[in-house]
C-alpha cells in the first residue's frame, strides 16, 4: 500500500508515523508541505504535532498550505485520509471534516493513556478491531474537544460515524470518562463516505509492547486488509 | 554617555573590576564595550566565584567523549553512540515570568545539547517551590508547568522526569533547572572552538530584538522588593522556531561545512562570539549592520547584549555558505554572515562604517575576574531529639500523612501536562525510580534522572553533596541501568557571604568524593548564584542529573511488584536515623541534627550487586528507599502494581518510628520469586551485604502484620489528592 506522510513546520510525530509505516510494511513517502505534487497515494497522512506553531488557531494555517488543495482533491476522488491529532485538527480546517477542536475543558494540555471504546469496525480503518473492543491509547493535546452543530452531531450518530470514543476500562462511556470535554465522548469521526478519519489519540505510539502495548496495531492492519 | 561609577554599579560590576578593565583597554570603555564586560564578567558567565572550587571535580573516565566547558558533556554508550547532556538553572527569570521563564530555560538547554550535534530524546526537570500557602506559589507552580510542558511538547521532545518540591526556602526565589538528554553518532560531535582565521561568521535562527538585555547580569544580583520591575529582561520562548532551528542545524551537520557552533543562551551575541574566538585563540570582527533585527533603530549595545531566543553562530568552512543558506532557506530561517574569524585576537565591532567597539578577546574570557571567597565549615549538627520522647503515633496515620504531603503526592496533576511519549522510544514513563529512553532503533536505552537534596545539605553540606550523588546513582541501578556520568545545576545563595560560599564549597566537596568513588564523573553543569531576596539566602541545592546505561532494553525493570507470592527483599542495613527525615518534618515539624550518613564504600557495593541481580534476571522489581524512608519505599511499590504487600514486622524490636521512616541510605527493596531465595540470599552473603526479609506481595492490601491493612487503591487515593485539592 503505497502511503504518503505531509510534513508541515513544526509537525513532530511525522517521524514517529514513519517508523509505523515502515515497521508495518507500507510503501511510505514523505512530502513537504511546499510541495504541489503529491506522489501516487492510497493513503494519506497528515501527522501530529504544532504545525507552524499552532500561534493562530491550530491547524489554521497548515490548512491553507499548498500541499493541502492536492490532499482535498485526492480525498474528494476516494483516496484514505487519516488526521491524528495536529492531523485532525487540520483536516478540520480544511473542511474535510466537520466540526472544530477547542481547548480541553480544563485548559490544560492533557498527555495520557486514556481508554478508547471501538464503535464502528465496518470500515477501512477499523475492520482488524472487535466491535465495542476497548483499547488504551495516549493523547497529547491542548486542543481535542470536538464540538460540532446539533444537527451533524445528529449525523454522526444516526450514521454510525464515530469509531472511537472515550471511555473507562469497562467501557463505560460518560463524562466521568472524558479527558478533554468532547461532544458525546468523541475521540475520532468519518466523514459520510468513511475514506477520511480523523483521531486526536495517537495510535502509532501503541505498536511496540516494550513501549507501551501493541493496541494501535490494527488500525494499520485494517489498512493493508 | 559618560561612564560614572552608578553607570558601572548599574551593570553590576564592583569598582575594582572597573579599575581593571581600564587597566586591561589601556583607557576607559565606552557603553557598548562597558556592556560587554559586564555581560562577559558576571557571575552567570564567568564563574568568578566558584571556577576554583569546581576544578577540583572529577570530570575523566572512560566513558567521557567531552567534559565540563563546552555547551554539554558528551559519553560514550558504545558502537558509535554517544550521549550529550546537561542540566541548567533558569530561576530568576521563572520568579518573575514563571511561563517564559521556565519555557526558555527549557529552549536553552535544548540548544546546548543539539549546537553539539545532537539530537535531543528526553526533558528533565527539577523545580522548587515555597511553601504552598505562599500566596505566589500556586500562580508559579502553575506557570512553570505549563511553560515547561509548552516548550518540550511543542519541539515535540519527551518531558519524561523530574521533580518537585516545596520549602519556605524557596517563597521568594523558587528554582527551575531544566536538564536535556540527546543522542549522536560520537564521531559526529561539534564543538565550539573557531580554526582558522577569515572565515564566515554565519548568525542564524531568529531575529534579534530587545528581550532580554542584561538577563546574565540578572541572574547574578540578588532579588529585592523591585525585582518584578525586571520583567523586561525575561526572554520570550518560541519552541516552534527552535524546532526549524533545530531541524536545520542538524540537516546541515550531516555534512561537512561547520567549523565550529555555539547557540546564543546568556549574553547573546556577545558571549557566543567570544566564546568561539576565545577556544580558537583567534579574533573575530562582527558588521553589526548585518544582525537580522527585530526592531527598528536598535543599537550596537542592543544587539550585543540582547538574549533573543532560538540563534546560533555558526563558523564555517570555506566555499560552504550557499548550500548552509539553503538548507534554512527551507526552514524559513535568517542565515546571515555577519563577520570572519581575525589573526588579531580582539573581538572589534563595526556598526554604519566605524569601529564602535574593540576588546582584546582574553580581557573577557581568561583574564576575568577569579575569586578565592571567603568561606567557612558547617559542624556537623548533633542528633537532639529523641523519638521516645515527643508524643506516639500511630504508624499508618503517619504513612498517611506522608503520602498526602505536598512532597510526597502523587505527580501527575504535572506530568499529565507533558507528553512523555512522543518519538515513541520511551520505555519507563516518570514515576518510577528513572525514565527510560530506547536508542533509536536500537535494543540499548538509557536511563535518566534528576535528584536534589536540600533539607540535607542544609544540615552538614558535606554530607548532602555525597548523597544526592548517591541517591541518583542509585536510581539508576534500581532500573538496571550502569550509572555513567552527571550533570550538576548548583543552586546557591549570595556567594560574598561566607557562610553560602562554605555551604557550596562543602557540597562540592562531598560530590566530588561520592563521583570518584563510585566512579561517576561530572561531565557539565552549571553554577547559579545569588538565589535570595534581601539578604535571605535559600537552602543550598545541588540538582544532579544522571545518566546510566541499560545494554539491553528487555532486561529493564521498574519499582512496581509485579506477582503474588513473591518476596520483598531489603539490601543495606537499617540503623533507625530519623534526623533531618521527612517523617521527623511531616509528623513533628521537627529539622534537626545530622543528615543520614554515607557509607559510600556500601553505596558500591550494594549497588553493584544489585545491578548483577538485575543483569541476571533475578528481580522482578527493585526501589531504592530514600525520602521518608522504608514504608513509603513499600507503598511506592504498589502504586503501580495490581497488588499489595503484606510486611511482617522487625523481629529485633527496635522503635518502629524508626524502623520504618529511618532514611539510612544504601538501601534498596527488591522483589524476587521464592524459588531464587536461597540462591540470592548466598550472592548477598558472599558479598558481605545486608539483606532482611521484608514481605510477600499479596492481593488487593498493604498490610503491616499486627498494625494496620489498608486497601492499596485507598492508599494510591490518599496518594493523588493534593494537587486536586490545591
Amino acid at each position: 500500500m503505497n502511503s504518503s506522510v505531509i510534513v508541515f513546520p513544526g509537525s513532530n510525530c511525522d517521524r514517529d508515523i514513519a517508523v509505523a509505516l515502515e515497521k508495518l510494511k507500507f510503501n511510505n513517502k514523505m512530502v513537504w508541505h511546499k510541495d504541489t505534487d503529491l506522489p501516487k497515494s492510497d493513503l494519506i497522512i497528515v501527522p501530529g504535532g504544532f504545525s507552524f506553531g499552532d500561534y493562530l488557531r491550530s491547524g489554521a494555517i497548515a490548512g491553507k498550505s499548498n500541499i493541502l488543495n492536492e490532499v482535498i482533491k485526492a480525498a474528494n476522488s476516494g483516496c484514505l485520509v487519516l488526521g491524528i491529532c495536529n492531523g485532525f485538527q487540520i483536516l478540520t480546517e480544511t473542511g474535510l471534516l466537520k466540526g472544530v477542536l477547542l481547548r480541553n475543558k480544563n485548559l490544560k494540555f492533557l498527555g495520557k493513556d486514556v481508554r478508547v471504546k471501538v464503535t464502528n469496525t465496518d470500515n477501512k480503518f477499523c475492520n482488524k478491531y472487535k466491535k465495542d473492543q476497548i483499547l488504551r491509547l495516549n493523547i497529547a493535546h491542548n486542543e481535542g474537544n470536538y464540538f460540532t452543530n446539533k444537527e451533524h452531531l445528529k449525523e454522526l450518530e444516526d450514521k454510525n460515524l464515530i469509531p472511537f470514543k472515550y471511555c473507562n476500562e469497562n467501557g463505560d462511556v460518560n463524562e466521568e470518562n472524558n479527558p478533554n470535554g468532547s461532544l458525546n465522548n468523541i475521540a475520532g469521526i468519518f466523514n459520510e463516505k468513511k475514506n477520511i478519519l480523523g483521531m486526536m489519540p495517537h495510535p502509532e505510539r501503541m505498536l511496540d509492547k516494550i513501549i507501551s502495548n501493541d493496541d494501535g496495531a490494527n488500525l494499520f492492519n485494517s489498512l493493508l486488509n | 554617555m559618560k561612564i560614572t561609577s552608578t553607570v558601572v554599579e548599574k551593570h553590576g560590576l564592583k569598582s575594582e573590576e572597573y579599575s581593571k578593565i581600564k587597566e586591561i583597554l589601556g583607557r576607559e570603555p565606552n557603553l557598548l564595550e562597558l556592556g560587554i564586560f559586564s555581560a562577559m564578567w558576571n557571575e552567570h558567565c564567568s564563574y568568578k566565584s566558584s571556577r576554583i572550587h569546581l576544578k577540583n571535580l572529577p570530570t575523566k573516565g572512560k566513558h567521557v567523549i567531552q567534559g565540563p566547558g563546552e555547551n554539554a558533556g558528551v559519553i560514550d554508550i558504545g558502537d558509535d553512540d554517544a550521549i550529550i547532556f546537561k542540566i541548567e538553572s533558569h530561576n530568576h527569570p521563572s520568579y518573575i515570568e514563571p511561563y517564559q521563564g521556565a519555557a526558555t530555560g527549557v529552549g536553552g538547554i535544548l540548544r546546548d545539547v543539539f549546537t553539539m550535534g545532537a539530537r535531543p530524546i528526553a526533558l528533565l526537570n527539577s523545580i522548587h517551590f515555597g511553601s504552598p500557602e505562599h500566596p505566589k506559589t500556586k500562580a508559579l507552580l502553575n506557570g512553570v508547568v505549563s511553560g515547561i510542558g509548552g516548550y518540550g511538547n511543542c519541539i515535540g521532545i519527551p518531558t519524561v522526569a523530574g521533580e518537585t518540591k516545596f520549602n519556605t526556602t524557596y517563597n521568594e526565589n523558587i528554582l527551575v533547572n531544566a536538564m536535556a538528554v540527546g543522542h549522536a553518532n560520537k564521531n559526529k560531535i561539534f564543538y565550539s572552538k573557531a580554526k582558522g582565521t577569515n572565515k564566515s561568521v554565519v548568525y542564524v535562527g531568529s531575529k534579534t530584538g530587545r528581550d532580554g538585555i542584561h538577563g546574565a547580569s540578572m541572574a547574578s544580583a540578588e532579588f529585592d522588593e523591585n525585582s518584578a520591575d525586571k520583567r523586561p529582561t525575561v526572554q520570550v520562548g518560541d519552541p516552534f522556531t527552535e524546532k526549524l532551528l533545530m531541524e536545520a542545524c542538524l540537516e546541515l551537520m550531516k555534512d561537512n561545512s561547520i567549523i565550529s557552533i555555539q547557540d546564543m543562551g546568556a549574553a547573546g551575541l556577545t558571549s557566543s562570539s567570544v566564546e568561539m574566538a576565545s577556544k580558537g585563540e583567534l579574533g573575530v570582527e562582527l558588521d553589526l549592520d548585518k544582525v537580522p533585527c527585530r526592531e527598528e533603530n536598535m543599537t550596537p549595545y542592543e544587539m550585543m547584549l540582547s538574549e533573543s531566543q532560538e540563534r546560533m553562530l555558526i563558523i564555517l568552512e570555506d566555499k560552504k555558505e550557499k548550500d548552509a543558506k539553503k538548507i534554512f532557506d527551507k526552514w524559513d530561517l535568517d542565515f546571515v554572515v555577519i563577520g570572519k574569524t581575525t589573526s588579531d585576537n580582539n573581538l572589534t565591532l563595526k556598526f554604519k562604517n566605524k569601529i564602535v567597539g574593540e576588546i582584546p578577546i582574553d580581557a573577557l574570557a581568561s583574564k576575568a575576574p577569579v575569586y578565592d571567597r571567603k568561606w567557612s565549615k558547617t559542624k556537623l549538627p548533633e542528633r537532639k531529639t529523641q523519638i521516645k520522647d515527643l508524643k506516639k503515633v500511630k504508624l499508618e496515620d503517619a504513612l498517611i500523612k506522608i503520602l498526602s504531603s505536598p512532597n510526597h503526592t502523587n505527580k501527575n496533576w504535572i506530568t499529565d501536562q507533558f507528553d512523555q511519549m512522543v518519538m515513541t522510544d520511551t520505555v519507563q514513563k516518570s514515576g518510577s525510580d528513572s525514565a527510560i529512553i530506547r536508542i533509536h532503533k536500537k535494543e540499548k536505552a538509557i536511563a535518566v534522572t534528576v535528584d536534589s537534596s536540600a533539607n540535607y545539605c542544609k544540615a552538614h553540606p558535606l554530607t548532602g553533596g555525597k548523597q544526592i550523588v548517591c541517591e541518583n546513582w542509585r536510581n539508576l541501578i534500581a532500573v538496571g541501568a550502569k550509572p555513567i556520568a552527571i550533570t550538576n545545576c548548583l543552586n546557591f545563595g549570595n556567594p560574598e557571604n561566607s557562610k553560602v560560599m562554605g555551604e557550596f564549597a562543602e557540597c562540592l566537596l562531598g560530590i566530588k568524593e561520592a563521583c570518584e568513588f563510585l566512579d561517576y564523573p561530572v561531565v557539565s553543569g552549571n553554577v547559579s548564584f545569588y538565589n535570595g531576596t534581601n539578604k535571605k539566602n535559600i537552602y543550598p541545592t545541588p540538582v544532579i542529573g544522571g545518566v546510566g546505561l541499560i545494554t539491553n532494553v528487555n532486561n529493564k525493570i521498574n519499582q512496581y511488584i509485579q506477582k503474588e507470592g513473591n518476596i520483598i527483599l531489603q539490601i543495606g542495613k537499617n540503623f533507625g536515623q530519623l534526623s533531618q527525615s521527612v517523617f521527623m518534618e511531616e509528623v513533628y515539624s521537627i529539622k534537626d541534627g545530622p543528615p543520614p550518613e554515607i557509607n559510600l564504600s556500601n553505596e558500591k557495593n550494594n549497588g553493584l550487586a544489585v545491578l548483577n541481580l538485575i543483569n541476571d534476571k533475578l528481580l522482578s522489581s527493585a526501589h531504592d528507599v530514600s525520602s521518608g524512608g522504608l514504608l513509603i519505599a513499600l507503598a511506592e511499590m504498589t502504586f503501580g502494581s495490581n497488588y499489595g504487600l503484606k510486611i511482617s514486622k522487625p523481629k529485633n524490636l527496635t522503635n518502629l518510628m524508626e524502623y520504618y521512616f529511618s532514611e539510612d541510605q544504601g538501601r534498596y527493596l527488591i522483589e524476587i520469586k521464592q524459588d531464587d531465595l536461597s540462591k540470592i540470599k548466598k550472592t548477598l552473603d558472599e558479598n558481605n551485604i545486608f539483606s532482611e526479609i521484608i514481605g510477600t506481595v499479596q492481593k488487593d492490601f498493604f498490610e503491616i502484620s499486627g498494625e494496620f491493612k489498608i486497601k492499596t487503591n485507598d492508599l494510591y487515593k490518599v496518594n493523588n489528592t493534593w494537587y486536586n485539592n490545591y
